[in-house]
């Protein structure tokens, strides 16, 4: 009975809002992920940077919670740039988005504890890697 | 008589068009996903052709100004990849995967970083496909937006080039609703057409090792 009401009270509470940073050097592909959070996640804040120095610049200042990263960009790759962020952040959760759907690329990210979105974007995707985000963030913070 | 060295044999020519259709089968769902329309595919085409020839058959139908996507991939073989379609058709692609909320400033602005992002994605999921398939990896350039006439955009400069022979694998598309087509083709040269048909062999016998397995 009193899990019953803890859990509807918990349905009932206000979602966590996470900020979120998206690394892609195309503008289209940022735009893309943008119009999908503002379906999925509207008051989710979204970072963008066009490459992988400024993305290690924006998860040191210490505000990123959740990591969007391209694979193919000119300089560091976003395998590259996921393992920079896992030295510093070990449970940050971090997705590495690509068409690039090879396995050995999938399999390299799995290596590094983060999650694979393939493009084309889709919502149910990005909606499933987020949710998952969300839980693994609840538990390193209750 | 004179053997072309990159001759095909028909089991080869079928499997290698086998292949690249699982490959283009996937760029077409994504380029489906983008556009929201459905897109119709021919049944792909192998040939080993000089690049002239090559250039010959982009053109075919086609007016004289394309625009394509490239990627170069390199791995147990080594080639380009390209979406190729009518110059006067991209800025109605453009339109159709950014969506008709857009100023036409705006898609214009958006104009090459779009098609570059939609090449990447669609040729992207061809070739990891193909790599995937195979048993592979191959590693992949970043886009970029080539202009241009058939021999512009094979690289079709001088005799030395124009003669040379390359695996030329293609495939046209065709978007319903907005009767955008055009087509995805794969070039690859000598050296590369022996170590892929090698690759081919391999992949073929796993076949036939199933196939036998499954009688035993």
């Amino acid at each position: 009975m009193a899990d019953k009401l803890a859990g509807r009270l918990a349905v009932r509470s206000p979602e966590m809002q996470y900020k979120v940073l998206i690394v892609d050097d195309s503008k289209l592909a940022r735009m893309v992920m943008a119009s999908a959070f503002r379906r999925i996640r509207p008051d989710w804040t979204l970072v963008e940077t066009a490459n992988a120095d400024d993305a290690l610049v924006a998860v040191s200042g210490g505000v990123v919670d959740i990591a969007l990263i391209d694979f193919n960009m000119p300089g560091i790759d976003g395998l590259e740039l996921a393992a920079s962020i896992r030295k510093t952040h070990p449970a940050m959760p971090v997705a590495v988005v690509s068409a690039n759907v090879q396995n050995e690329i999938i399999g390299r990210a799995r290596e590094l504890n983060a999650g694979f979105i393939p493009k084309p974007l889709t919502d149910e995707a990005l909606a499933a890697f987020l949710s998952g985000a969300v839980l693994r963030l609840k538990k390193a913070a209750p | 008589m004179k053997v072309d060295p990159g001759e095909l044999t028909e089991i080869e020519q079928d499997a290698l068009a086998e292949i690249a259709n699982m490959g283009v089968s996937r760029a077409a769902s994504s380029l489906r996903q983008m556009v929201g329309e459905q897109v119709l595919l021919s049944v792909p085409s192998v040939r080993i052709v000089t690049r002239e020839a090559a250039a010959i058959l982009v053109e075919r139908n086609n007016p004289k100004r394309l625009v394509a996507v490239q990627q170069s991939f390199e791995g147990p073989f080594a080639g380009r990849a390209l979406l190729i379609f009518p110059e006067a058709q991209s800025l109605e692609l453009v339109r159709s995967i950014v969506g008709d909320e857009h100023s036409l400033e705006d898609i214009i602005d958006l104009e090459q970083e779009a098609l570059a992002e939609t090449g990447n994605i669609i040729l992207n999921g061809c070739l990891a496909t193909i790599a995937n398939v195979l048993h592979r990896t191959m590693r992949m350039s970043l886009p970029s937006v080539v202009r241009g006439d058939g021999a512009a955009l094979f690289e079709v400069d001088g005799a030395a080039s124009r003669a040379q022979f390359v695996l030329f694998l293609y495939i046209d598309f065709n978007i319903k609703k907005c009767d955008v087509h055009g087509f995805i083709a794969l070039l690859m040269d000598l050296p590369s057409i022996a170590a892929l048909k090698a690759i081919v062999h391999d992949f073929i016998s796993a076949i036939e090792k199933q196939q036998s397995g499954h009688v035993g």
